[in-house]
């Protein structure tokens, strides 16, 4: 359905859309982001210095931004869907020619101010495309073979301009991203079934290559695959993070060793504890209460988007909101999943949480595009 | 796009189930974190935590303080003294070379040292401490101290080394402490987690490796928190283990000093004093000797070939480890056993020629033209070969070897001591063993003179001396108490000899220093209440009678001498071997008297208790001695 079909005048304007705001779902995103404050607190030694203030100022930032998205109307940003994904697509090949190196990969264009990841910046638009394609098509052409294979290539691209960075964590969630926005707009469930299938076979393919000219990995993507399989085989080496990180969260018990107590984090046995690990502190200190509150919170802001997505007769609308939601998600369970060594170590931060600026702007606009599809959803009555 | 209201109803129908779908999916894995957290944080709660404890906490050992060591007086022959080293801290120091060359500007440190501190720094974390260099004087610490501001990440430090002020007197009773080394590992069953310490102390030789289980104490450990690189963050607690029990020894460091000095006017020589009351060992003596806090420090390759390449022996504790033919001064024993076979009278005498003719060969007396008609006291204070012959032949090997067992000969005592001697009492099983042969009663006629088979130590000659004078199975000891309790004297049984034998064997010896015609008439003690009873020996080395002043150092006989003294109430025994020191009544005779003078009187004795015509001698020859002062001045020492 079309803004052009049902009646504007039922959609709120003005200054008076502040009220029709999804309050729940900002406190929900707040209440996530003060667990992030408290742990970059803690793991600083108890110091706002040097993570937890800039964080907050983040934050604030994210949340103006978030408004700023909310209040434009959601036809605006359909119709702007294009326009940002070309813009992301350039500045991931900006990144390819002008990038700062960092962390062993070129993922970051220095603004000055801050340093932005497109690839981060890309997730939102490659989301915020395909829903606007989908919007587009003919919802009786979704499974066609040739208009699947235009989404593909809108995936295929910016996927493979992160693995060129390289960063597969990244890549990945691109490609899950897009993916469960084509599951959502109805793309025949034989299509996914093939995927699947291809996977398999290509996980098949990529560990039979192992060693032969025809490689498909990076030597340190498959010791990073051997380190999950197997942490143990080199915990001094890159099996350490992960076993460290698995000490921490399970010696954190029911109730944790207490806000700053966790030995793990403070006696710096965690690395990368204020980014991709923080989840490991929080664990450690809070215990199983404090981790399982997290995840419960964040299953609560997926929820919503969910809920919210299948009362949004919007089309656009319903498949960016499911779209955030599902990338949202994807950040969540793949970072716990990582440090609980379920899934291999990807370098995916804890949503809200772990210390960084784009990654936060990037999903408060994303939410800010939630909240302007649930404002200017249509209503019939 | 314009879209039917159809199309709207399919596409959000459609997006919903496929909504309901993919929330589903995400529920399901929402639930597998959650009972991953489960799993992890409830379920193996326990062993994460023990994992995350062993990640922070580290045991550090500490080591106990050593027990000391002290003579019966209670002087201290073993400490542990301040070690003060100099100590860097590389990430403090920045550049190490260059904060080590300021810190040479001002202390002498050779090169070895500095070398060696530079391969430890680069091997260890920037914030662990690296000795550059250690056994420093108080005066180069304070250097450092004082220099502190432009010296940063060097420090001065201090910790416990031992060191034996007496140096080189009690070498090689107490022996010395070493660090502990791969072989010592390797050698000794001991599971001490001390022994991992990095340049930890350990007896070596002596009283220090024989005592070790009760010098080192037991370790104490710091329980102390650290973080990922290693680098202490706090002590969370602490036990400083227990000290090692201190050792009193029967030794006196006055006698012994005296001992070793006088020794040392010889070439290679040692001589033993005991109590001949207790058993107490209170002088153990070696000439030549060495420092052993050289060994402590760690002995340079140079000064370690000087003492093994010296002929003469400084490593070798030679009054317990020396097994010489104890040469006439056996005879007493032979003497002993004749008596108790029944084979010989106080009044017999028996017909001295010159040699004792057996089968094709002579057996020789050491006077050429023979003694004539001698008795048992004539024999000993002449020290008359063919007596003994004669006697041999009469009591047969068997019995004079039971007898000489009596005395100690062929025991190898249990003193904590580094290989002390069994030395050797032949019989007749004894040859067959080692040589496959029968006994010849030839040997039994060298046997008698202590030549051929026989061997003893110093220590077994000065035990022997001991039961003589008292007729009793003195067992010679060395410690005294043990972490301040006294081990009980067990009182000594008395020797399975008639008294009236042993009285005569006495009578001879007295006779041997104290009759014109005895042996040891010049190294005769003039006091009558300290008159001495001796023996003297001399050993040959080679089976030809020589001349000893034109044969090289090592072919000369060995000089022995063995006495006791006061004759009437005796109180020490006293034994001397002068290796190759020529006669037994010129070279060993005059070191006993000395040391048994000093023992009696607890200090230097007074020059009237020497005969007149010696004492300007003497006089002399005291001045000569390297002795300590506190030695020198001697007598204030309590002698209860």
């Amino acid at each position: 359905m079309s803004y052009l079909e049902y009646n504007v005048k039922r959609v709120p304007s003005g200054p008076g859309k502040v009220l029709y705001l999804n309050w729940p779902l900002l406190l929900l995103l707040s209440a996530v982001a003060a667990v992030g404050f408290l742990m970059l607190y803690s793991v600083a030694g108890g110091s706002l210095e040097p993570w937890a203030e800039p964080q907050m100022k983040r934050f604030a930032l994210g949340v103006v931004a978030m408004f700023a998205v909310a209040m434009v109307p959601l036809w605006l940003w359909r119709n702007l869907a294009g326009v940002a994904y070309l813009g992301s697509v350039l500045l991931l090949l900006a990144v390819e020619f002008f990038g700062t190196t960092g962390m062993g990969a070129q993922r970051w264009i220095d603004l000055g101010f801050m340093r932005l990841q497109p690839s981060e910046l890309m997730k939102i638009a490659l989301v915020m495309m395909l829903a606007a394609y989908y919007d587009w098509l003919d919802i009786r052409k979704t499974s066609h073979p040739l208009w699947v294979v235009l989404p593909l290539i809108l995936i295929a691209v910016p996927v493979y301009l992160t693995l060129r960075q390289p960063d597969l964590g990244t890549a990945l969630l691109l490609v899950m991203g897009g993916g469960i926005v084509m599951f959502v707009a109805g793309v025949s469930w034989w299509y996914f079934g093939a995927v699947i299938a291809g996977g398999i076979g290509l996980v098949a393919a990529v560990f039979s290559s192992r060693g032969t000219s025809w490689q498909l990995l990076k030597d340190y993507q498959y010791r990073r695959i051997d380190t999950f399989l197997d942490p143990a085989s080199d915990p001094l080496g890159a099996g350490y993070h992960i076993t460290q990180s698995k000490i921490a969260l399970g010696s954190g018990g029911w109730t944790g060793r207490g806000f700053m107590q966790g030995t793990q984090s403070r006696l710096n046995f965690l690395p990368e504890k204020h980014t991709d690990f923080i989840f490991t502190t929080l664990a450690e200190e809070f215990g199983f209460i404090g981790a399982f509150s997290l995840l419960a919170l964040y299953v609560g802001i997926v929820a919503f988007c969910i809920v919210s997505a299948t009362r949004n007769r919007d089309r656009f609308g319903a498949l960016v909101t499911l779209g955030i939601g599902a990338t949202f998600f994807l950040f969540f369970a793949v970072n716990m999943a990582m440090v609980m060594g379920l899934a291999p170590v990807v370098g995916v931060p804890l949503p809200l949480v772990s210390y960084g600026g784009s990654a936060m702007l990037v999903l408060m606009v994303g939410f800010g595009l939630v909240q302007s599809a649930h404002i200017h959803r249509p209503r019939d009555r | 796009m314009k879209r039917s209201p159809k199309d709207t109803e399919a596409s959000t129908r459609l997006v919903t189930r496929r909504a309901a779908v993919l929330g589903g999916v995400q529920l399901c894995l929402a639930g597998v974190l959650g009972w991953r957290m489960r799993q992890m944080q409830v379920e193996q709660a326990d062993q994460f935590r023990l994992l995350a404890e062993e990640n922070r906490i580290n045991i550090r050992l500490i080591a106990p303080a050593r027990g000391l060591i002290f003579d019966r007086n209670g002087t201290p022959l073993a400490e542990n003294a301040q070690n003060y080293r100099v100590v860097i801290v590389r990430e403090d120091a920045g550049d190490v070379e260059a904060a080590i060359a300021r810190l040479r500007q001002l202390i002498y440190i050779d090169d070895d040292e500095v070398e060696r501190a530079l391969k430890e720094i680069s091997r260890r974390s920037p914030f662990v401490p690296v000795t550059i260099t250690e056994q420093r004087s108080w005066d180069d610490v304070a250097i450092v101290a004082v220099n502190a501001p432009a010296l940063p990440g060097i420090t001065p430090d201090v910790g416990l080394s031992r060191h034996y002020p007496l140096g080189q007197d009690f070498a090689h009773v107490i022996g010395y402490v070493g660090p502990v080394s791969d072989y010592d590992l390797g050698r000794i069953e001991d599971d001490d987690p001390l022994l991992q310490i990095p340049k930890f102390q350990i007896g070596k030789t002596g009283v220090e490796q024989k005592y070790e289980h009760d010098l080192r104490g037991s370790a104490g450990a710091r329980r102390i928190e650290v973080n990922a690189a290693g680098r202490v963050m706090r002590e969370l607690d602490r036990d400083d283990g227990v000290p090692g029990s201190d050792l009193q020894l029967t030794v006196d460091s006055g006698l012994q000093n005296f001992c070793e000095a006088r020794l040392a006017l010889g070439l290679s020589a040692s001589a033993v004093v005991m109590d001949i009351e207790t058993g107490d060992l209170t002088a153990v003596g070696n000439a030549p000797s060495f420092d052993p806090n050289k060994f402590v420090r760690g002995i340079s390759v140079a000064d370690y070939r000087d003492l093994t390449g010296n002929k003469y022996r400084p490593l070798a504790n030679k009054a317990v480890q020396g097994a010489y033919p104890p040469g006439s001064t056996f005879k007493m024993l032979v003497t002993l056993a004749a008596l108790d076979a029944g084979e010989l009278n106080a009044t017999e005498t028996i017909y001295c020629g010159g040699f004792t003719k057996l089968g094709d060969r002579r057996f020789h007396c050491w006077k050429r033209g023979g003694h004539g008609r001698v008795n048992l006291e004539q024999s000993l204070q002449q020290s008359c070969d063919v007596f003994y012959y004669e006697l041999a032949q009469r009591v047969g090997i068997e019995r004079i070897a039971e007898c000489a067992r009596a005395f100690g000969i062929g025991e190898r005592f249990d003193l904590p001591m580094s290989a002390v001697t069994a030395g050797v009492m032949p019989d007749m099983d004894w040859k067959r063993d080692r040589y496959g042969e029968s006994w010849k009663v030839g040997d039994s006629l060298n046997a008698a003179i202590g030549q051929g088979f026989v061997l003893s130590s110093p220590l077994q000659l000065a035990v022997m001396s001991a039961r003589i004078a008292s007729g009793r199975a003195v067992m010679p000891r060395l410690v005294k108490s043990v972490d301040g309790v006294e081990i009980p004297l067990e009182s000594a049984a008395p020797l399975p000899f008639r008294p009236e034998h042993l009285a005569l064997i006495r009578k001879g010896m007295y006779s041997v220093s104290n009759t014109a015609r005895g042996t040891a008439f010049r190294s005769r003690i003039e006091p009558p209440a300290l008159k001495l009873a001796g023996k003297t020996g001399t050993s040959q080395v080679r089976s030809v009678v020589v001349d000893n002043s034109e044969v090289p150092w090592e072919q000369r006989d060995h000089a022995l001498f063995v006495a006791y003294a006061p004759y009437d109430t005796p109180r020490y025994a006293v034994s001397v071997v002068i290796e190759h020191g020529g006669g037994g009544s010129s070279a060993a005779a005059p070191v006993a008297r000395d040391i048994m003078l000093y023992a009696l009187h607890g200090g230097l004795p007074p020059l009237d208790a020497y005969p007149a015509a010696d004492r300007r001698g003497v006089e002399e020859m005291f001045a000569r001695l390297d002795l300590r002062e506190t030695t020198r001045a001697g007598g204030e020492r309590s002698r209860a």
